[in-house]
């Protein structure tokens, strides 16, 4: 039994798995001292607020409340479902950095990638009347324009590196900025045909979208795009809103999750994954093997584009996600979120549902901040940004997770499972019902 | 005329001050992505600084008999407080890209999520809300700008071209940028430490063996840039934002690190393209209102029709078209981004 530990232990799947659980916990730690820093120098906050807040970010999750000025806890069905809901999109842009980073790139451009899908499938979800094409088939051509909108911008940095050997770090940067524009400039002036949508208004006449995707019938709306389901087009709940009563949840989470277990599959059990990670390897040995580098690396970004692309789909065409197309001056933080989902599973498609299941979690947490206590949910950011700091010397917690171990082997046998229990054990803790918890869902739908 | 050269005066100092910051992190070898964030930092304790002056007495004093020299004094020390900050905060990138040799990339970006959750978390704790303003609605203009009342001009004098195009509504912050930019370019080119930094960023290993300390190098290369973009930031917030800080800087940070591409990584080039970003940049922002000759036609919005996003879109795509037809020859420096290795030899 202990001979298995040590071996379980030693493996590199679980060093990095332990390393990514060092890193969440040392940034949870983090986001509680900052919180208790500023609580405690903060009169009306005080210490009961300060306990309040660091109990929200470790079981915000399970929050169903605030009784007698005391919180409640408990299962929360609709925070379960939001969290599935969120976790959508930064599954697919985890995906799409994780790809990327199998060979070897660095795909900082899913926040452009994810806003060119958001643009093309919204502008196709929206223009096609429902009244003549069922909208099942408008939501299947707004998903896959969204993927190939990504796709196609993903491939931009790609054929860059490929063939100029241009950072693609640089590119990403510059294509991210140009898509934040292109996208502001496209809802501001596009216009599609007007129709009468299907969908009723809450007077029962049918409404006139007025040919601007703006939304320019609720008054103060016009800074956002319309609603899917204004045209009739919605994800597929699939019971799962039975399921977590009261959330946004959709089929969309199946999907992702699908998804990546197909991303999975590409990357591991074919010749073409094979040679995407032997370009992210070693290119030139690639190249001298047989294996056309150049195309690999186009491809390598057009998927991640792809992925992040569907991520957009997926969360937009929910039908109850109202866009700000106003995006000219900021990138969207999901694509950036992407980064640090892809590095806590250490890039592992497979790891990427539960770390991007975690990263919505926080989201969840920051809003149960934001309701019951006196701190906002900028605190869930900073806990993020630490993760992502953390994850950046990854290698050096692994590096002393083994460095450990050896020394443990000089030392007498017996004590050699000692280290074992703690250090496997403590992060378990916090992060764990998430983790188990969203397995239950997946189960069960 | 003069509102055009002022406005692009305004958006291209803290381009030009940033973009040298990331000159200075790069010729010492380590990418610095975090401009962005490291400006967002600036910005936000920069205008934290100036609220606290404001509840000091000397400066109330200062308001109301309207000494403009003790404001700017002031504001120079705002600089120097948001510069410091900066380098405080850049500290954690070269923690972690110089002593543990962790991947500049992510490091930075990490730098660059962090900055505007922490400033938003204690803005929103601050104010109530996103954005933090002065105390007492005052605009930035009330305590920093030069006016023709501050310099007991009466309104309805005419003034000669420089005059009113360099002295009146400008921000003497913007000379002390571009003297310290001056400055910069010639510690980094000039003398032995520049000499110094520069070859850590090419050949780290042949440094080493000539007795330079490259970790040493490059934590001050790091450190220097740091504290330029934390001024940039602060500068970018005073002249543009209003004093405001909101947890963003919308990508200048990322116009920095284009304009200090499209400049070749070199001074002289990085102040021609900061001023034609910044040209471009005033021209989207002001785009209805520019009326260059001041005959009454607005030439951008009336005669040509080109839409104002493409001019905030071509800063991007200028340098995107750049990095592609240099991309042979770029003068980037060849060690950057490699963490030092002493076996490398």
């Amino acid at each position: 039994m202990n001979n298995k530990l040590s071996l379980l232990y030693r493996k590199d799947g679980t060093q990095k798995f332990l390393s990514s659980l060092i890193a969440i916990l040392l940034g949870m730690v983090f986001g509680s001292i900052l919180i208790a820093i500023v609580g405690l120098n903060d009169s009306d906050i005080g210490g009961k607020g300060v306990f309040d807040g660091i109990k929200l970010v470790f079981l915000g999750l399970f929050s169903t409340g605030m009784k007698d000025g005391s919180l409640t806890f408990g299962f929360n069905p609709s925070l379960f479902g939001d969290m599935l809901f969120r976790a959508t999109p930064l599954i697919m842009t985890g995906l799409s950095v994780a790809v990327s980073q199998k060979t070897g790139l660095f795909n900082i451009g899913a926040p452009g990638q994810y806003l060119m899908g958001t643009t093309v499938s919204l502008m196709i979800a929206l223009s096609i009347p429902a009244s003549s094409v069922p909208p099942v088939v408008i939501w299947l051509l707004a998903f896959l324009g969204g993927i190939l909108a990504g796709a196609l911008w993903g491939a931009i940095p790609g054929l860059l590196k490929a063939f100029l050997n241009i950072n693609e770090v640089l590119a990403c940067i510059m294509t991210n900025w140009i898509s934040a524009i292109l996208t502001t400039w496209l809802f501001d002036v596009s216009r599609f045909s007007v129709f009468r949508g299907p969908a009723t208004s809450a007077m029962g006449d049918p409404i006139v979208l007025n040919g601007s995707f703006k939304n320019l019938i609720e008054s103060t709306k016009s800074a956002y795009v319309y609603m899917t389901n204004y045209n009739n087009v919605a994800t597929a709940k699939l019971g799962l809103d039975k399921l977590f009563p009261g959330s946004q949840v959709n089929g969309g989470i199946l999907v992702a999750i699908l998804l990546a277990v197909v991303v999975y599959i590409v990357i591991n059990k074919t010749t073409f994954g094979y040679q995407l990670k032997a370009c992210g390897a070693n290119r030139h040995a690639a190249r001298y093997a047989g294996i056309q580098d150049k195309r690999n690396i186009v491809f390598s970004m057009a998927i991640a584009g792809g992925l992040a692309g569907a991520g957009a789909s997926l969360y937009w065409l929910s039908g109850n996600t109202e866009f700000a197309w106003q995006t000219y001056q900021s990138l969207p933080a999901v694509g950036f979120n992407g980064i640090p989902v892809a590095l806590l599973a250490i890039n592992n498609p497979i790891g990427v549902i539960f770390s991007g299941v975690f990263m919505a979690m926080l989201n969840i947490i920051g809003t149960r901040l934001k309701a019951l206590t006196a701190y906002n949910e900028y605190i869930t950011d900073v806990i993020i940004a630490a993760i992502v700091y953390l994850s950046a010397f990854a290698l050096v917690i692994r590096m002393w997770l083994g460095g450990r171990k050896k020394k443990k082997e000089a030392a007498p046998k017996p004590a050699e499972p000692a280290p074992v229990q703690p250090a496997a054990e403590k992060p378990v803790e916090t992060s764990d019902p998430a983790v188990s918890e969203e397995q239950k869902g997946g189960a069960q739908a | 005329m003069s509102f055009l050269i002022q406005q692009t005066l305004l958006y291209s100092i803290p381009l030009m001050i940033v973009a040298l910051a990331g000159v200075f992190s790069e010729r010492s070898g380590v990418i610095n992505l975090a401009l962005e964030g490291i400006m967002i930092m600036g910005a936000f304790v920069g205008v934290v600084a100036v609220r606290a002056f404001q509840g000091m007495q000397f400066f109330i004093d200062a308001e109301a008999n309207g000494s403009w020299m003790t404001l700017q004094l002031t504001g120079l020390a705002v600089m120097l407080i948001a510069a410091f900050a900066g380098a405080v905060f850049s500290l954690l990138l070269s923690y972690s890209a110089i002593s543990l040799r962790a991947d500049q990339t992510i490091g930075g970006t990490a730098l660059n999520l962090l900055a505007p959750a922490i400033s938003l978390f204690l803005i929103s704790l601050i104010a109530k809300q996103t954005t933090l303003n002065l105390e007492g609605g005052l605009n930035s203009a009330d305590l920093f700008m030069l006016k023709r009342s501050t310099l007991g001009i009466e309104p309805t004098e005419k003034l000669n071209f420089f005059t009113e195009t360099f002295v009146v509504k400008n921000y003497p912050a913007t000379y002390i940028c571009i003297l310290v930019f001056v400055i910069m370019a010639i510690i980094l080119y000039k003398t032995r430490f520049g000499l110094r930094l520069r070859s850590c960023g090419e050949n780290p290993q042949a440094a080493a063996s000539l007795g330079i300390n490259v970790f040493k190098m490059r934590y001050a290369g790091v450190t220097i840039s740091g504290a330029l973009a934390g001024m940039g930031g602060f500068v970018y917030a005073m002249t543009t934002q209003n004093c405001s800080a909101n947890g963003d800087v919308a990508g200048f940070g990322f116009l920095a690190l284009a304009v200090m591409i499209f400049g070749n990584w070199k001074p002289l080039n990085i102040a021609f393209a900061s001023l034609l970003f910044g040209l471009l940049k005033c021209i989207a922002v002001s785009f209805s209102t520019l009326d260059i000759n001041g005959d009454g036609i607005y030439l951008l919005k009336d005669k040509i029709h080109v839409s104002s996003y493409l001019y905030m879109m071509l800063p991007y795509l200028i340098t995107l078209i750049v990095l592609s037809l240099t991309s042979k020859n770029s003068r980037a420096p060849k060690a950057e981004g490699i963490p030092y290795d002493k076996g490398m030899r």
